[in-house]
């Protein structure tokens, strides 16, 4: 059983995201650090990514892209800022134009992530990561739109074959 | 649970307002907090108590979501208006789900480890 403990804090547009992995933290780097790793859980559901680009140094940076249920596709980008392995990471993160620029002047989120030793068997992850409530939401918020509309009607299929 | 205009209103959430609401100080502050001017000293001036009572229920409107304090320089300006909070906690909430999947899937990809390949 994993359980994820979330905290947000509305006046500074911040979420601290926390779980404890039955691994250890070079396993949980790994997540972050192996393209391959990374691109089978940044996407949402109806939003699979394919990550192009994978520099994980100061300076370096991550492009991927999402396909969605139409195969429309959304372009995304990483501008990694602080890499310590396997503890910590920085990066900012944002939505890129068709040729791969990045959309905005401003990126999305500044993303921090800890990843620390609990015991012998287990590794707590942190991601603090905050949010430009200004920069231009529509496409996220269209998404995340879509993955909870599929998701209820998914539940109704389950629900209807249940008989 | 109330259900309005769409919108469903948890027992708890009603229970904080009207709390909130019960006093007479919290509704003078409140009217005050219309005008969203005043900072919590200036606030705090204006009752024959205690800086750190006022601030209490101040803290108890806040808990409500009937007011929050807006950063202005030095002062926290006691004020009604949520605007500003509202794409926030839009904006939270969207990422709040976000993150929660992909922690699981992050734990779905650890526990694939452990099966025989």
């Amino acid at each position: 059983m994993s359980t994820v403990d979330i905290t947000k804090d509305l006046e500074n547009a911040t979420l601290i995201v926390t779980s404890v992995f039955a691994a250890s933290p070079d396993r949980v780097w790994r997540l972050w650090a192996d393209p391959r790793q990374l691109e089978r859980w940044w996407g949402p559901d109806p939003y699979p990514a394919t990550v192009v680009d994978h520099d994980l140094r100061p300076g370096g940076h991550v492009s991927y892209y999402m396909t969605g249920p139409e195969g429309d596709q959304h372009k995304g980008y990483w501008c990694v800022m602080e890499v310590e392995p396997p503890r910590r990471l920085v990066f900012e993160d944002g939505f890129a134009d068709a040729t791969g620029e990045p959309d905005d002047d401003l990126p999305l989120s500044r993303a921090e992530v800890t990843i620390e030793i609990v015991d012998e068997v287990h590794t707590r992850m942190t991601i603090e990561s905050v949010y430009d409530t200004t920069a231009d939401l529509e496409q996220v918020l269209a998404m995340g739109m879509e993955e909870g509309i599929r998701t209820a009607v998914e539940q109704i299929h389950a629900l209807l074959a249940e008989g | 649970m109330v259900v309005h205009m769409g919108l469903t209103i948890t027992d708890e959430r009603a229970d904080a307002v009207f709390g909130a609401l019960a006093d007479a100080t919290r509704r003078d502050i409140l009217s005050h907090a219309m005008g969203g001017d005043l900072g919590v000293s200036e606030l705090a001036d204006l009752y024959p108590m205690s800086f750190a009572a006022v601030q209490k229920h101040v803290a108890v409107l806040e808990r409500a979501g009937l007011v929050r304090k807006r950063p202005e320089g030095r002062r926290r300006v006691v004020t009604t208006d949520m605007d500003g909070l509202l794409d926030a906690r839009v904006v939270l909430d969207h990422y709040e789900e976000l993150w929660r999947g992909r922690v699981a899937r992050m734990h779905d990809l650890l526990d694939d480890d452990d099966l025989p390949s």
